[in-house]
Protein backbone atom coordinates (compact mmCIF):
# COMPACT_ATOMS: atom_id res chain seq x y z
CA UNK A 1 0.00 0.00 0.00
CA UNK A 2 1.43 3.21 -0.41
CA UNK A 3 1.84 5.88 1.75
CA UNK A 4 -0.70 8.05 0.62
CA UNK A 5 -3.68 4.77 1.02
CA UNK A 6 -1.99 4.33 4.83
CA UNK A 7 -3.17 8.30 5.51
CA UNK A 8 -6.62 7.86 3.64
CA UNK A 9 -7.55 4.76 4.94
CA UNK A 10 -8.22 6.03 8.64
CA UNK A 11 -10.24 9.15 7.71
CA UNK A 12 -13.23 7.33 5.89
CA UNK A 13 -12.74 3.61 5.13
CA UNK A 14 -11.38 2.59 8.99
CA UNK A 15 -12.31 5.71 10.42
CA UNK A 16 -11.75 4.32 13.68
CA UNK A 17 -15.37 6.11 15.65
CA UNK A 18 -17.74 5.94 12.90
CA UNK A 19 -16.62 2.45 11.10
CA UNK A 20 -14.88 0.80 14.22
CA UNK A 21 -16.47 2.00 16.85
CA UNK A 22 -13.89 2.65 19.31
CA UNK A 23 -12.54 5.63 21.37
CA UNK A 24 -16.21 6.07 21.94
CA UNK A 25 -15.80 7.46 25.78
CA UNK A 26 -13.72 10.44 24.95
CA UNK A 27 -16.27 11.16 21.59
CA UNK A 28 -19.30 10.82 24.13
CA UNK A 29 -17.85 13.09 26.88
CA UNK A 30 -16.06 15.57 25.45
CA UNK A 31 -18.10 16.58 22.56
CA UNK A 32 -20.52 18.91 24.29
CA UNK A 33 -18.54 21.75 22.34
CA UNK A 34 -17.02 21.74 18.79
CA UNK A 35 -13.99 23.15 20.58
CA UNK A 36 -13.90 20.63 22.90
CA UNK A 37 -13.94 18.11 20.38
CA UNK A 38 -11.28 19.17 18.57
CA UNK A 39 -8.58 20.03 21.56
CA UNK A 40 -9.40 16.59 22.01
CA UNK A 41 -8.55 14.83 18.67
CA UNK A 42 -5.60 17.23 18.60
CA UNK A 43 -4.64 15.93 22.06
CA UNK A 44 -5.42 11.71 20.99
CA UNK A 45 -3.54 12.83 17.21
CA UNK A 46 -0.40 14.14 19.26
CA UNK A 47 -0.40 11.14 21.45
CA UNK A 48 -0.95 9.10 18.66
CA UNK A 49 1.97 9.78 16.14
CA UNK A 50 4.58 10.07 18.97
CA UNK A 51 3.70 6.66 20.37
CA UNK A 52 3.57 4.93 16.96
CA UNK A 53 6.69 6.65 15.98
CA UNK A 54 8.66 5.54 19.12
CA UNK A 55 6.71 1.87 18.86
CA UNK A 56 7.81 2.01 15.32
CA UNK A 57 11.05 2.65 16.14
CA UNK A 58 11.93 0.33 18.71
CA UNK A 59 9.99 -2.52 17.49
CA UNK A 60 12.91 -5.19 17.04
CA UNK A 61 14.17 -4.22 20.15
CA UNK A 62 11.25 -5.03 22.81
CA UNK A 63 10.27 -8.46 23.32
CA UNK A 64 6.95 -10.23 22.39
CA UNK A 65 6.09 -11.61 25.53
CA UNK A 66 6.02 -8.25 27.21
CA UNK A 67 4.95 -6.14 24.16
CA UNK A 68 1.89 -4.92 26.06
CA UNK A 69 3.03 -3.49 29.24
CA UNK A 70 5.58 -2.37 27.02
CA UNK A 71 3.47 -0.30 24.82
CA UNK A 72 1.05 0.78 27.76
CA UNK A 73 4.09 2.28 29.31
CA UNK A 74 5.41 4.04 26.00
CA UNK A 75 1.89 5.51 25.80
CA UNK A 76 0.89 6.54 28.83
CA UNK A 77 4.75 8.71 28.83
CA UNK A 78 3.37 10.46 26.18
CA UNK A 79 -0.08 10.95 27.45
CA UNK A 80 1.53 12.34 30.43
CA UNK A 81 3.93 14.81 28.78
CA UNK A 82 0.62 15.72 26.56
CA UNK A 83 -1.19 16.80 29.93
CA UNK A 84 1.32 18.91 31.44
CA UNK A 85 1.66 20.34 28.30
CA UNK A 86 -1.74 21.23 27.84
CA UNK A 87 -1.82 22.42 31.78
CA UNK A 88 0.56 24.96 31.00
CA UNK A 89 -0.29 25.99 27.55
CA UNK A 90 -4.47 25.49 27.12
CA UNK A 91 -5.36 25.99 31.05
CA UNK A 92 -8.93 26.23 29.81
CA UNK A 93 -9.24 23.62 27.41
CA UNK A 94 -7.24 21.36 30.02
CA UNK A 95 -10.29 22.46 32.60
CA UNK A 96 -13.00 21.20 29.55
CA UNK A 97 -11.13 18.22 29.26
CA UNK A 98 -10.39 17.15 32.77
CA UNK A 99 -10.27 13.43 33.80
CA UNK A 100 -10.35 12.57 29.63
CA UNK A 101 -6.79 13.90 28.81
CA UNK A 102 -5.04 11.16 31.16
CA UNK A 103 -7.45 8.47 29.81
CA UNK A 104 -6.07 8.54 26.36
CA UNK A 105 -4.43 6.35 27.84
CA UNK A 106 -6.49 3.47 27.88
CA UNK A 107 -7.98 4.84 24.16
CA UNK A 108 -8.10 1.43 22.37
CA UNK A 109 -7.35 2.81 18.84
CA UNK A 110 -3.58 4.23 20.52
CA UNK A 111 -3.22 0.50 21.82
CA UNK A 112 -4.70 -1.03 18.52
CA UNK A 113 -2.45 1.18 16.43
CA UNK A 114 0.40 0.32 18.14
CA UNK A 115 -0.30 -3.73 17.95
CA UNK A 116 -1.81 -3.80 14.72
CA UNK A 117 0.14 -1.21 12.77
CA UNK A 118 3.69 0.30 14.41
CA UNK A 119 4.95 -2.88 15.62
CA UNK A 120 4.65 -4.44 12.16
CA UNK A 121 6.02 -1.23 10.55
CA UNK A 122 8.85 1.14 9.35
CA UNK A 123 8.59 4.95 10.76
CA UNK A 124 7.18 6.63 7.78
CA UNK A 125 4.39 4.34 7.17
CA UNK A 126 3.39 4.11 10.82
CA UNK A 127 3.62 8.67 10.71
CA UNK A 128 0.96 8.62 7.97
CA UNK A 129 -1.21 5.65 9.95
CA UNK A 130 -1.08 8.27 12.93
CA UNK A 131 -1.75 10.90 10.81
CA UNK A 132 -4.61 9.47 8.88
CA UNK A 133 -6.10 7.93 12.34
CA UNK A 134 -5.96 11.21 14.11
CA UNK A 135 -7.44 13.03 11.39
CA UNK A 136 -10.53 10.86 11.03
CA UNK A 137 -11.05 10.79 14.72
CA UNK A 138 -10.47 14.56 14.90
CA UNK A 139 -13.07 14.61 12.20
CA UNK A 140 -15.65 12.48 13.76
CA UNK A 141 -15.56 14.09 16.88
CA UNK A 142 -16.08 17.55 15.12
CA UNK A 143 -19.25 15.80 13.42
CA UNK A 144 -20.33 14.69 16.74
CA UNK A 145 -19.31 18.17 18.92
CA UNK A 146 -21.14 20.11 15.58
CA UNK A 147 -24.38 18.72 16.22
CA UNK A 148 -24.82 18.59 19.67
CA UNK A 149 -23.36 21.92 20.12
CA UNK A 150 -25.59 23.32 17.54
CA UNK A 151 -28.90 21.57 18.44
CA UNK A 152 -28.14 22.12 22.48
CA UNK A 153 -26.63 25.70 22.69
CA UNK A 154 -27.60 27.01 19.07
CA UNK A 155 -23.76 27.94 18.71
CA UNK A 156 -20.97 27.16 16.49
CA UNK A 157 -17.51 27.18 17.92
CA UNK A 158 -18.79 29.99 20.73
CA UNK A 159 -21.00 31.98 17.71
CA UNK A 160 -24.37 32.00 18.66
CA UNK A 161 -26.39 31.03 15.79
CA UNK A 162 -29.95 30.18 16.71
CA UNK A 163 -32.30 32.32 18.80
CA UNK A 164 -31.73 31.28 22.23
CA UNK A 165 -35.57 29.69 22.81
CA UNK A 166 -34.70 27.44 19.81
CA UNK A 167 -31.89 25.13 21.35
CA UNK A 168 -32.39 21.89 23.72
CA UNK A 169 -30.11 21.62 26.61
CA UNK A 170 -30.91 17.68 26.28
CA UNK A 171 -28.68 17.60 23.28
CA UNK A 172 -24.84 18.87 25.83
CA UNK A 173 -26.59 16.67 28.64
CA UNK A 174 -24.86 13.12 28.43
CA UNK A 175 -28.50 11.33 26.59
CA UNK A 176 -28.00 13.83 23.31
CA UNK A 177 -24.08 12.20 23.38
CA UNK A 178 -26.00 8.83 23.13
CA UNK A 179 -28.50 9.87 20.71
CA UNK A 180 -26.21 11.94 18.18
CA UNK A 181 -23.89 8.90 17.87
CA UNK A 182 -26.30 6.40 17.57
CA UNK A 183 -28.14 8.49 14.78
CA UNK A 184 -25.16 9.58 12.39
CA UNK A 185 -23.79 5.50 13.24
CA UNK A 186 -27.51 4.36 11.48
CA UNK A 187 -27.22 7.10 8.63
CA UNK A 188 -22.82 6.26 8.25
CA UNK A 189 -24.24 2.13 7.45
CA UNK A 190 -27.38 3.64 5.15
CA UNK A 191 -24.61 5.60 3.40
CA UNK A 192 -22.48 2.57 3.27
CA UNK A 193 -25.08 0.40 1.83
CA UNK A 194 -25.83 2.89 -0.82
CA UNK A 195 -22.95 4.04 -2.35
CA UNK A 196 -20.58 0.40 -0.80
CA UNK A 197 -17.64 2.21 -0.17
CA UNK B 1 -22.41 8.59 57.69
CA UNK B 2 -24.26 11.28 55.86
CA UNK B 3 -21.58 12.14 53.64
CA UNK B 4 -20.93 8.20 53.32
CA UNK B 5 -24.58 7.92 52.13
CA UNK B 6 -24.51 11.35 50.00
CA UNK B 7 -21.12 9.72 47.90
CA UNK B 8 -22.92 6.71 47.47
CA UNK B 9 -26.21 7.82 45.99
CA UNK B 10 -24.73 10.14 43.91
CA UNK B 11 -21.82 7.57 42.44
CA UNK B 12 -24.96 4.99 41.81
CA UNK B 13 -27.49 7.00 40.50
CA UNK B 14 -27.21 10.20 39.74
CA UNK B 15 -23.42 10.58 38.34
CA UNK B 16 -23.44 6.58 36.82
CA UNK B 17 -19.74 6.06 35.55
CA UNK B 18 -21.47 4.40 32.32
CA UNK B 19 -24.43 6.30 31.51
CA UNK B 20 -23.60 10.46 33.04
CA UNK B 21 -19.85 9.83 33.21
CA UNK B 22 -19.14 8.32 30.08
CA UNK B 23 -16.16 5.26 31.43
CA UNK B 24 -16.09 2.09 30.44
CA UNK B 25 -18.71 2.54 27.23
CA UNK B 26 -16.86 -0.16 25.82
CA UNK B 27 -18.09 -2.89 27.66
CA UNK B 28 -21.03 -1.25 27.98
CA UNK B 29 -21.85 -2.12 24.84
CA UNK B 30 -20.23 -5.10 23.59
CA UNK B 31 -20.78 -7.61 26.07
CA UNK B 32 -24.56 -6.55 27.21
CA UNK B 33 -25.97 -8.73 24.69
CA UNK B 34 -27.12 -11.59 27.34
CA UNK B 35 -27.74 -11.37 31.07
CA UNK B 36 -25.32 -13.44 32.12
CA UNK B 37 -22.19 -12.69 30.15
CA UNK B 38 -23.14 -8.96 31.34
CA UNK B 39 -23.02 -9.97 35.13
CA UNK B 40 -19.92 -11.53 34.95
CA UNK B 41 -18.70 -8.49 33.17
CA UNK B 42 -20.03 -6.34 36.07
CA UNK B 43 -18.89 -8.63 39.07
CA UNK B 44 -14.85 -8.65 36.88
CA UNK B 45 -14.43 -5.14 36.87
CA UNK B 46 -16.13 -4.30 40.46
CA UNK B 47 -13.61 -6.79 41.70
CA UNK B 48 -11.17 -5.12 39.81
CA UNK B 49 -11.79 -1.32 40.44
CA UNK B 50 -11.92 -1.91 44.35
CA UNK B 51 -9.05 -3.60 44.57
CA UNK B 52 -7.25 -0.86 42.53
CA UNK B 53 -9.07 1.46 43.60
CA UNK B 54 -7.48 0.44 47.43
CA UNK B 55 -4.05 0.53 45.86
CA UNK B 56 -3.62 3.53 43.72
CA UNK B 57 -5.02 5.31 46.69
CA UNK B 58 -1.98 3.71 48.65
CA UNK B 59 0.40 4.01 45.85
CA UNK B 60 -0.70 7.68 45.77
CA UNK B 61 -0.71 8.90 49.38
CA UNK B 62 2.83 6.72 50.56
CA UNK B 63 4.82 7.14 47.20
CA UNK B 64 3.94 9.47 44.96
CA UNK B 65 3.19 12.25 47.13
CA UNK B 66 5.86 11.62 49.79
CA UNK B 67 8.80 11.66 46.37
CA UNK B 68 6.92 14.55 45.29
CA UNK B 69 6.31 13.05 41.78
CA UNK B 70 2.73 13.37 41.36
CA UNK B 71 3.43 13.84 37.64
CA UNK B 72 4.29 10.34 37.43
CA UNK B 73 0.46 9.25 38.24
CA UNK B 74 -0.81 8.28 34.78
CA UNK B 75 2.09 5.58 34.65
CA UNK B 76 1.82 4.51 37.87
CA UNK B 77 -1.50 4.08 37.75
CA UNK B 78 -1.84 2.35 34.54
CA UNK B 79 0.97 -0.17 35.31
CA UNK B 80 -0.72 -1.00 38.55
CA UNK B 81 -4.22 -1.97 37.06
CA UNK B 82 -2.10 -3.63 34.13
CA UNK B 83 -0.43 -5.99 36.70
CA UNK B 84 -3.08 -6.34 39.31
CA UNK B 85 -5.41 -7.92 35.80
CA UNK B 86 -2.61 -10.17 35.15
CA UNK B 87 -2.16 -11.09 38.91
CA UNK B 88 -5.80 -11.45 39.69
CA UNK B 89 -6.55 -13.95 36.24
CA UNK B 90 -2.75 -15.96 37.86
CA UNK B 91 -4.70 -16.28 41.40
CA UNK B 92 -8.55 -17.10 40.07
CA UNK B 93 -6.88 -19.63 37.70
CA UNK B 94 -5.08 -21.46 40.49
CA UNK B 95 -8.09 -21.04 43.11
CA UNK B 96 -11.26 -20.72 41.58
CA UNK B 97 -11.02 -22.65 38.35
CA UNK B 98 -15.04 -22.26 37.84
CA UNK B 99 -15.20 -18.26 38.55
CA UNK B 100 -12.26 -17.91 36.04
CA UNK B 101 -13.93 -19.96 33.42
CA UNK B 102 -16.97 -17.86 33.92
CA UNK B 103 -15.03 -14.20 33.00
CA UNK B 104 -12.96 -16.15 31.43
CA UNK B 105 -12.39 -13.91 28.14
CA UNK B 106 -13.35 -10.57 29.84
CA UNK B 107 -10.80 -10.19 32.28
CA UNK B 108 -7.96 -9.21 29.81
CA UNK B 109 -10.19 -6.79 28.79
CA UNK B 110 -10.31 -5.31 31.89
CA UNK B 111 -7.27 -3.51 31.39
CA UNK B 112 -8.51 -0.98 28.85
CA UNK B 113 -11.47 -0.63 30.41
CA UNK B 114 -11.72 3.38 31.28
CA UNK B 115 -13.98 2.84 33.98
CA UNK B 116 -10.69 1.44 36.53
CA UNK B 117 -8.66 4.51 36.02
CA UNK B 118 -11.20 6.57 35.41
CA UNK B 119 -12.38 5.91 39.15
CA UNK B 120 -8.86 6.20 40.59
CA UNK B 121 -8.02 9.60 39.27
CA UNK B 122 -11.59 10.98 40.32
CA UNK B 123 -10.73 9.80 44.10
CA UNK B 124 -7.84 11.61 43.68
CA UNK B 125 -9.13 14.95 42.26
CA UNK B 126 -12.09 14.62 44.89
CA UNK B 127 -9.31 13.90 47.58
CA UNK B 128 -11.11 11.06 48.94
CA UNK B 129 -9.89 9.91 52.45
CA UNK B 130 -9.08 5.88 52.47
CA UNK B 131 -12.57 4.83 53.57
CA UNK B 132 -14.49 7.55 51.20
CA UNK B 133 -12.50 5.94 48.35
CA UNK B 134 -13.19 3.31 48.99
CA UNK B 135 -16.88 3.87 49.43
CA UNK B 136 -17.00 5.61 46.19
CA UNK B 137 -15.26 2.35 44.27
CA UNK B 138 -17.77 0.28 45.42
CA UNK B 139 -20.35 2.36 44.77
CA UNK B 140 -19.10 3.18 40.95
CA UNK B 141 -18.90 -0.92 40.43
CA UNK B 142 -22.16 -1.12 41.46
CA UNK B 143 -23.26 1.74 39.07
CA UNK B 144 -21.56 0.16 36.37
CA UNK B 145 -23.15 -3.73 37.12
CA UNK B 146 -26.42 -2.15 37.51
CA UNK B 147 -26.32 -0.34 33.97
CA UNK B 148 -24.94 -3.03 32.05
CA UNK B 149 -27.54 -5.64 33.81
CA UNK B 150 -30.52 -2.88 32.73
CA UNK B 151 -29.08 -2.61 29.21
CA UNK B 152 -28.60 -6.46 29.06
CA UNK B 153 -32.31 -7.08 29.89
CA UNK B 154 -33.53 -4.47 27.42
CA UNK B 155 -31.03 -6.22 24.56
CA UNK B 156 -32.59 -9.39 25.20
CA UNK B 157 -36.01 -8.39 24.40
CA UNK B 158 -35.19 -6.46 21.39
CA UNK B 159 -34.04 -9.45 19.89
CA UNK B 160 -37.98 -9.73 18.77
CA UNK B 161 -38.00 -6.80 17.26
CA UNK B 162 -37.91 -5.31 13.75
CA UNK B 163 -35.08 -3.11 13.19
CA UNK B 164 -34.61 -1.16 10.76
CA UNK B 165 -31.64 -2.12 8.88
CA UNK B 166 -28.91 0.34 9.09
CA UNK B 167 -29.90 0.52 13.17
CA UNK B 168 -29.22 -2.69 14.01
CA UNK B 169 -26.59 -3.55 15.95
CA UNK B 170 -24.63 -0.95 17.93
CA UNK B 171 -26.53 2.33 16.83
CA UNK B 172 -29.76 1.15 18.33
CA UNK B 173 -27.49 0.67 21.68
CA UNK B 174 -26.70 3.91 21.97
CA UNK B 175 -30.18 4.98 21.02
CA UNK B 176 -31.13 2.98 24.19
CA UNK B 177 -28.47 4.08 26.44
CA UNK B 178 -29.63 7.56 25.44
CA UNK B 179 -33.20 6.74 26.82
CA UNK B 180 -31.53 5.06 30.02
CA UNK B 181 -29.59 8.08 30.39
CA UNK B 182 -32.80 10.48 30.26
CA UNK B 183 -34.22 8.40 32.58
CA UNK B 184 -31.25 8.31 35.13
CA UNK B 185 -31.14 12.41 34.87
CA UNK B 186 -34.56 11.73 36.74
CA UNK B 187 -32.37 11.30 39.59
CA UNK B 188 -29.89 13.70 39.58
CA UNK B 189 -32.59 16.49 42.06
CA UNK B 190 -32.11 13.38 44.65
CA UNK B 191 -29.43 15.02 46.81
Amino acid sequence: MSLMQEFTKGIIKENPLFRLVLGTCPALAVTTSVENGLGMGAAFTGVLLASNIAISLMRSIIPASVRIPAYVVIIASFVTMTDQLMHAFTPSLYKALGIFIPLIVVNCIILGRAEAFASRNSVLPSIMDALGMGLGFTIALGLVSAFREVLGAGSFLGIQILPESIPAILMILPPGGFITLGCLLALLNKLQKKYAW
Amino acid sequence: MQEYLIIIVSAVLINNIVLSQFLGICPFLGVSKKLSSSLGMGGAVSFVLVLSGAITWVVRHYILVPFDIGYMQTVAFILIIASLVQFVEMVMRKFTPPLYKALGIYLPLITTNCAVLGVAIINVQKDFSFGKAMTHSLAHSAGFTLALVLMSGIRERMEDADIPESMQGTPIALVIAALMSISFLGFSGLI
